[in-house]
This record gives C-alpha cells, structure tokens and sequence, in this order.
C-alpha cells in the first residue's frame, strides 16, 4: 500500500469509493483514500442542498480536480442535514484527511437496511485489489 | 521573456495614422473613457521580435510529433492552402448572388456528396463551426423528429468511455443523460444498454472506434437494441480517421453523424479553430436540417433556405468556407485511395501500441484502431510516477505530450494517436524516447518528478492556476513607467 493509504475498520464503503460512517439513524459521507488519490489535488467541492434527499447508487454532489470532475455516489439513502463547509472553502482537505476533516455531508438514513449492501473494509481492500 | 507591456516606452510607435480629413464624431460624455487606454507602446523593430519571439516558444505539428489522442494532429498539406488562395474562393464575399458563386456552391455540394458516400447517410449540411456544434445540431435534429412525430423522449444514452462533449451538449440540447458501461472488452455492456433502453429513450451517442481506440465488437447489436426502443443513433466522428473507405457509420447503424473536418480531412487546428463539423442523416431527417441546404439541378447549385421543418440556423452564411476547401483538396488528391489513409493510421497506432507493451500497462489487450490507451498505472505503483510525470518529460524528448487521464474508465491513461503522416523514424524515436522515461522512473524517478527541465517554462502548478487564476494583464501591480 502507498503511504498515507488506509481503509478504517469502522466505515462501510460502496464499489464508487465512497464511505459511510454509521451513527444511530445518521451517516456521514466521503470519499476514500483511494478515490481521492486518483483524482489528485482536489480543488472544488460541489455540495448538495441541505434538506434534499440523496439516494442511494445515486449522484448527490461533485468533486473537482485537475483531472477531472467526478460524482460523489451516495452509498445510503436519507435527507441532508448538513454539507462541510469548511470543504467547501478549502477542498483540499480531502486529499489532507479524507476519512476525518473531509468528510462531505451528513444525512438523516430513510432506509437503514441498505447498510447491509455496502462492503466492510476488508471487502473494500478485496476490491481495491482486483481494480 | 519580458512581456509586450514591459518593453512599453511612452511615446514609441509601430505605426502613424493619416492626418484627420474629416469631422471628429461627437461621442456622448457618458460613453467616453476618462482615461486612454493603456496599450503597449513599442517600436516595430521591437514589436516584429516580440512576437516572433514569441512564436518560436510555440509547438505545432509543423515542429515535431503530435501524439495528441483523439486530436488527429495529422500533417495539413500545403496543396491545400494554394486551393484556398484561389482568386474566385479566397475574394468571394458571403452576401455574393448564387449566381457569382457557383464555383463554390459547387465545390460544397461536392463535398456533401463525398461526406454522405464516406458515411453512409442520405443527407448532409456542412453548417455546424465544429465537432461540438455537429453535435448539438444533431441532437436538436433528433428533438425536432420526434416532437414532429408527437413522440416525449427525452433520454440519450452515452457510454462511460465518451467525450466530454457528448453529455455537455445533451445537457445544451435539453435532454436527459443515462449512462452506459463498458465492459471488459472494452465494448458498450450490451446487458446494461438492454437494461437502460425504454419508450423514454430519444438516441445513443457513441464513438465508434471509442476513445480507448477500439472498434466496438457488438456494433451492431447496439444499433438494433436502440432502434427497436424506437430511438435513434448518433455517431460522433472524433475518431473516423481510423475507417475512411473501410466501415461506414451508416452500415454499422447509425442515423446522425458529425464529421470534424478539421481532425480527419486536414485542417491547421490546436489553436481555436477554424474548424468544420458537417452533419450527415438518414433521408428521413433530411428536412429537419439547418437553412440553406446547398442544392444542385442541372448544372446550377443554389442555396435554399426553404425547409419548413429546418431547425433553423446553427451558424453565420453558410459555414466555415475555408475549411471546406482544404478539405475538399485533402480528400480529392487520395481520391478512390482514400482508405490508403486509414489503413496507415491504423498500421500506425498498432506499431506503437506493440512496443510500448514492453513498458506501460495495455488495460484492454486488443489490435487497435488509429489510437489506444495504456496506462502508467505500474510505474505509479511501483515507481510513483505518474501519467502526468511522463507526459511533462516527454516534452523534453522534443514530443508533444499525448492526452493523459482520458478516458476516465482507464487509472493513469496515456491516449496516443499517431496518425498516418507519420514515418517510421518518427515512431521509432517516440517508442526509444518513452521507453527511456519508463527506464527512468525505475532509476531516477526524483528527476521526472521535476520535468520538463528543457522548456521555457518548468512544471507549472495546474491546482494553483485552478485556485487562484489570473486571467489578465494585472495593470494595478505593474505601475505606468514614465
């Protein structure tokens, strides 16, 4: 693994690179170390409006970089309670600490059974390692 | 090197305008500036070396090799230009009657007709600037036949693997996108395209060879399982250098096609145009074309602009004159040898594609079409050297460097297209010179890190240029010197 590269043992993560920390009813949602390393520098941060609905297999937003403009795929479904906006004002925190002060949105869960669809992060790195 | 503003000295002059013979204009003090304009005051002895300068730091195709992926940098033939400085083409005037320009009425016609045979299709206009507008006007085209039909589809498909023009003018054309995978062949997933076909679905756009360089293996399947959903199909044209005289977009299925003159028939391009995107259509979408359409009876061409189902205009007169010429002269001096010009296109790519194997990772391992993909993704993992880290040395290898991290379906991609103007020599050095960068980045990958190290300027910082652009002269930090 290169340096920096992690999968943390506590999130669930969907086959777009994107996880989910799971608390109660709520999810907050990013991109993976991984994701972020292949877009390179990210330098805008497209967030979703609070109060929407995101859905899960879904686009709820966009990430910028030199290469790209790539989806952000939500890995569960639920309404937005709230986008970070510090991202927003620096999206390169989401190269600096893709799992902790980059973190994207934070929704309300409309259907927690879709949890049991999404990868643990042993799963993850399997499927990392076959791409 | 300084720039223009910096060598400014109040007072100098490149040139002296006529004394005044008539009135000065009244112009209303609302409109007056209060101040000149700060223009760059310079003698011509210094504005010529200047801008010579200036052009020397440039690189084109008439300086070196131009890989550029779906670009088609090919050579563009002098012939060309002495058809285009023709007296009766190069002084015509657009508002001319029809009957002052025959000569060129007819040399449009001739080239509609030797775009459909090269299609396959009925119908062609020449109107649309460029490959996106052939794109727009088509998709529009595909609006008007259904809305004339009393038929709501909205859905145009498009495969992971296309140009980014495609969804952006789906998107300008009011319609919806549905995305469509490929697979592990690098064709369109035919059970996902089955999947995501409904009483919804207006068209498929599609790149046929795609921008991984390859020609789809279930082309035809494709094609049916849009129309029978009652869509129609569009093939965008990028990449037709790879089959001119070989396979025909009109026999593989396909309604609506755009041509970018500029890319396959010759045309100096790279820097903003002008470029030419003709569209060609089944006969049934003939009417919905844009005014005038060039006509012929007899031995009189005209222009009609009479067409009641017309989307109307989609550009000024009737389209890029000048590109017309050049390729009307590129496709005419191969004649019935045209596909002389693809085989050798496609001769070409295979041949880098065999040699660069050695070094660079192949994702989909297939004979290619004018262009392929690999991918530095094992010199990344192994080396930490990146598709970018490549490309930027290239540059002191003296090559244009080739589209990188496009398409997006490939990790790191490198998208390399020769061309067929191309000689061997030229091949040989490009595949020494990247096999030398991959020996490199085993050896001394510090050093790529910091390339280009030969060009007038270093590694630029693209995330600050995104962050913090400056888009102009900034006047306010550089002080009027007196």
């Amino acid at each position: 693994m290169s340096r920096g590269e992690s999968y943390p043992d506590d999130l669930r993560y969907n086959r777009d690179h994107d996880w989910a920390r799971l608390a109660g009813d709520e999810a907050v949602l990013g991109i993976t170390w991984h994701a972020q390393d292949a877009l390179g520098e990210v330098v805008h941060y497209e967030p979703p409006t609070v109060g929407g609905r995101v859905v899960a297999g879904e686009s709820y937003g966009e990430v910028e970089s030199v290469k790209a403009v790539s989806d952000l795929i939500a890995p569960l479904s639920g309404v937005v309670l709230a986008v970070n906006s510090e991202v927003m004002n620096a999206p390169e925190t989401i190269n600096a600490d893709p799992y902790g002060a980059g973190w994207l949105i934070r929704i309300a869960l409309s259907d927690p059974a879709e949890v049991g669809s999404l990868l643990d992060a042993a799963a993850y790195r399997s499927f990392l390692a076959e791409q | 090197m300084e720039l223009i503003y910096e060598k400014s000295k109040p007072g100098r002059r490149a040139a002296v305008l006529p004394r005044r013979t008539v009135p000065a204009a009244t112009i209303p003090s609302e409109l007056r500036r209060s101040a000149p304009p700060r223009l760059a005051e310079v003698a011509e002895p210094d504005l010529v070396r200047h801008f010579t300068e200036l052009s020397t730091r440039n690189f084109g195709i008439d300086t070196g090799f131009y890989p550029l992926g779906s670009c088609t940098m090919k050579h563009n033939p002098r012939a060309n230009e002495r058809a285009v400085e023709v007296p009766g083409f190069r002084d015509l005037h657009p508002h001319q009657d029809a009957d002052a320009a025959q000569g060129a009425l007819e040399l449009m016609w001739r080239l509609q007709e030797i775009l459909a045979e090269v299609t396959g299709l009925d119908a062609v206009s020449l109107q649309p600037a460029a490959g996106s507008q052939g794109e727009l006007t088509g998709l529009l085209l595909m609006r008007a036949y259904f809305e004339d039909r009393g038929e709501h589809r909205s859905e145009v498909i498009i495969p992971d693997t296309a140009h980014g023009t495609n969804p952006a003018s789906v998107t300008m054309a009011g319609l919806e996108l549905v995305d469509v995978a490929t697979d592990e062949r690098g064709n369109v997933a035919l059970d996902d395209l089955r999947a995501k076909v409904s009483e919804h679905t207006a068209g498929l756009m599609l790149t046929n060879p795609s921008t991984l360089g390859l020609f789809d293996e279930g082309i035809v399947a494709i094609t049916d399982t849009i129309h029978e959903a009652g869509g129609l199909c569009y093939y965008d044209g990028a990449n037709l250098n790879a089959v001119c005289g070989i396979s025909r977009p009109g026999d593989m299925g396909f309604d609506v096609v755009h041509i970018n003159l500029h890319k396959t028939f010759s045309q100096p391009h790279g820097g903003g145009g002008p470029g030419g995107g003709p569209i060609a259509v089944r006969g049934f979408l003939e009417p919905f074309l844009p005014i005038p359409a060039v006509t012929r009876d007899g031995d009189r061409f005209d222009l009609d602009a009479h067409r009641p189902l017309s989307i109307g205009k989609v550009r000024g007169f009737a389209g890029p004159f000048g590109v017309f010429i050049r390729s009307y002269a590129y496709i005419r001096r191969y004649g019935p040898r045209l596909r002389e010009m693809s085989e050798a296109a496609v001769l070409n790519a295979n041949y880098l594609l065999k040699h660069l194997r050695e070094a660079y990772d192949v994702p989909y391992d297939r004979i290619c079409m004018h262009e392929f993909v690999v991918s530095a993704q094992s010199l990344k993992r192994n080396h930490g050297i990146t598709a970018l880290d490549v490309a930027k040395r290239l540059m002191d290898y003296g090559f244009h460097p080739p589209t990188i991290y496009f398409p997006l379906v490939v990790a790191e991609a490198l998208m390399i297209e020769p061309t067929e103007t191309e000689a061997k020599e030229t091949l040989d050095a490009f595949v020494q010179a990247m096999l030398a960068i991959a020996e490199e980045a085993r050896e001394q990958p510090d050093q790529l890190h910091e390339a280009p190290r030969s060009q007038p300027v270093g590694r630029l910082d693209e995330v600050k240029a995104v962050r913090e652009p400056v888009l102009r002269y900034l006047f306010e930090g550089h002080p009027r010197r007196e």
